[in-house]
């Protein structure tokens, strides 16, 4: 446990140190929806309409944007060879490096998405909601990330490639995520929808370190 | 079953085979597309359209039944290592994608006519086109690699975590009650469908999975000639140095 959170302080130190890459996705997140009143018009009431999606796939491509560095600058200096014979499980530090990533850039995230819901004409109610639903969507897209980002790891043009396998996996977070969103604009009960997105946190956070490790090895091998 | 696990094993029982599967393939195909086509009735509701139900069925339980083939063999890859499984699960992906794509494009064929829209975003349609993706994605991830066996890793660990689309789109038209009609052939209580549509249908199935085995077999026997000559042409570079090192090189 305690080289566990050694790990953890090490994989937020360098995450901190680095902080320009979580910005920048941040940066991306906001720009890439704010395009969308210019591109479909500034009518509040057709923004209000696509808000949650808008924000839900700009989240996912932001998301995207970090994946790749998860492992490979660790791979590229050799750290993570040392990791793997580190006396800690692969699966640990696979674990330390998605709660890591989700600190440092899942979390700046959720953070700004209520600029972007007022921005967007997001009825208020569904903000509570649409932070909630980011709260728990956006760490399952950290450990599904993880899987993603040790299959390509050593793969050329791995970036593109990693958007390619992870986008079909993403699907099911992005429709419950947009759904409980919605169903909070409309006054529903947003509740089942935040618990299906809570199973898919738990199955993703259950299998990502073991499956990811398992990638890991191989990249190392 | 273990005992065509070893590949020249396998490449004699596949040359025996592939002749079968493809006159199989010929003779049912023809046939079923000629009941398909000439001999069963137009449905009551849809018309002639109906008849794309020949091709888009099967199409659609191969596009199912080839990736569960994938997951299966990436399984047995990666738990026992056996390197005919990625062999078998690399040559049968390229004609999965295939599968699933010409199941899109029946598909939306039949959809213009009976729905009056060539797509929607309908639970079953939706799955499928993520999986028309999975196939995609596994194909990309295994020719990314310079280093083949990595490839080969890399994308059977895909392969096994894509395979929770499968059941979701076997069940996406119970769980979801969206415009795709629900499941008539493989259900509980028997098909729902009249025998004079049944046949051809069924006809066609079997067609299309022998024309699957036969493509299937000409391309691992390829995959595995191109791995010998790989092999030989690596021990003919190293003959000039290492000759005394290895002389009987094993691949």
């Amino acid at each position: 446990m305690k080289r566990f959170l050694l790990l953890l302080r090490r994989e937020l130190k360098l995450g901190l140190r680095h902080a320009n890459d979580s910005l920048s996705a941040v940066f991306f997140f906001l720009l890439a929806a704010l395009l969308f009143p210019f591109g479909v018009g500034p009518e509040a009431a057709l923004l209000a309409r696509i808000a949650a999606g808008v924000i839900w796939v700009t989240a996912l491509l932001a998301a995207m944007l970090s994946f790749e560095r998860l492992f490979q600058t660790d791979y590229d200096d050799g750290s993570l060879d040392l990791l793997a014979v580190a006396p800690v499980p692969l699966e640990a530090v696979v674990l330390a490096k998605s709660i890591a990533h989700w600190l440092t850039t899942g979390f700046p995230l959720l953070v700004a998405s209520p600029v972007l819901a007022l921005l967007l004409q997001l009825p208020p109610q569904a903000i509570g909601t649409l932070m909630l639903a980011m709260l728990i969507g956006t760490p399952t897209l950290s450990c599904l990330g993880a899987i993603g980002a040790a299959l390509v790891l050593g793969a050329r043009r791995g970036g593109v490639l990693l958007s390619l396998l992870l986008l079909p996996l993403l699907v099911p977070v992005l429709i419950f995520g947009v759904a409980a969103v919605e169903a909070g604009a409309a006054g529903l009960d947003a509740t089942p929808r935040l618990a299906a997105l809570g199973g898919f946190l738990v199955l993703a956070g259950g299998f990502s370190p073991w499956v990811s490790a398992v990638a890991l090895r191989q990249a190392l091998e | 079953m273990f005992h065509i696990a070893n590949p020249n094993r396998f490449r004699k029982q596949a040359e025996q085979i592939q002749p079968w599967a493809a006159g199989v393939a010929l003779a049912t195909l023809v046939g079923g597309l000629f009941l398909g086509l000439f001999a069963s009735p137009p449905d009551y509701q849809q018309g002639e359209s109906v008849r794309i139900m020949y091709v888009h069925v099967p199409a659609a339980w191969m596009a199912l039944g080839v990736y569960t083939l994938i997951a299966v063999a990436s399984g047995l890859f990666l738990v026992w290592k056996y390197p005919l499984a990625d062999v078998i699960a690399r040559s049968a992906a390229p004609i999965g994608a295939a599968f699933t794509f010409v199941t899109l494009v029946t598909g939306a064929l039949w959809g213009k006519p009976t729905w009056g829209t060539w797509w929607v975003w309908d639970a079953r349609l939706t799955s499928v086109l993520v999986l028309f993706f999975l196939y995609l994605g596994y194909l990309a991830l295994q020719n990314a690699f310079e280093d083949g066996p990595r490839g080969a890793k890399a994308a059977a660990v895909l392969a096994l975590i894509g395979f929770v689309n499968v059941p979701i789109i076997k069940w996406s038209v119970e769980w979801w009650h969206t415009l795709h009609q629900p499941a008539s052939v493989l259900r509980l209580g028997g098909p729902s469908i009249h025998p004079s549509m049944l046949l051809p249908l069924l006809l066609m199935a079997t067609g299309f999975a022998a024309y699957f085995v036969a493509l299937l077999f000409i391309r691992i026997r390829s995959a595995l000639l191109l791995r010998k000559i790989r092999a030989l042409r690596l021990v003919r570079a190293g003959a000039g140095t290492h000759s005394e090192e290895h002389p009987h090189p094993n691949p």
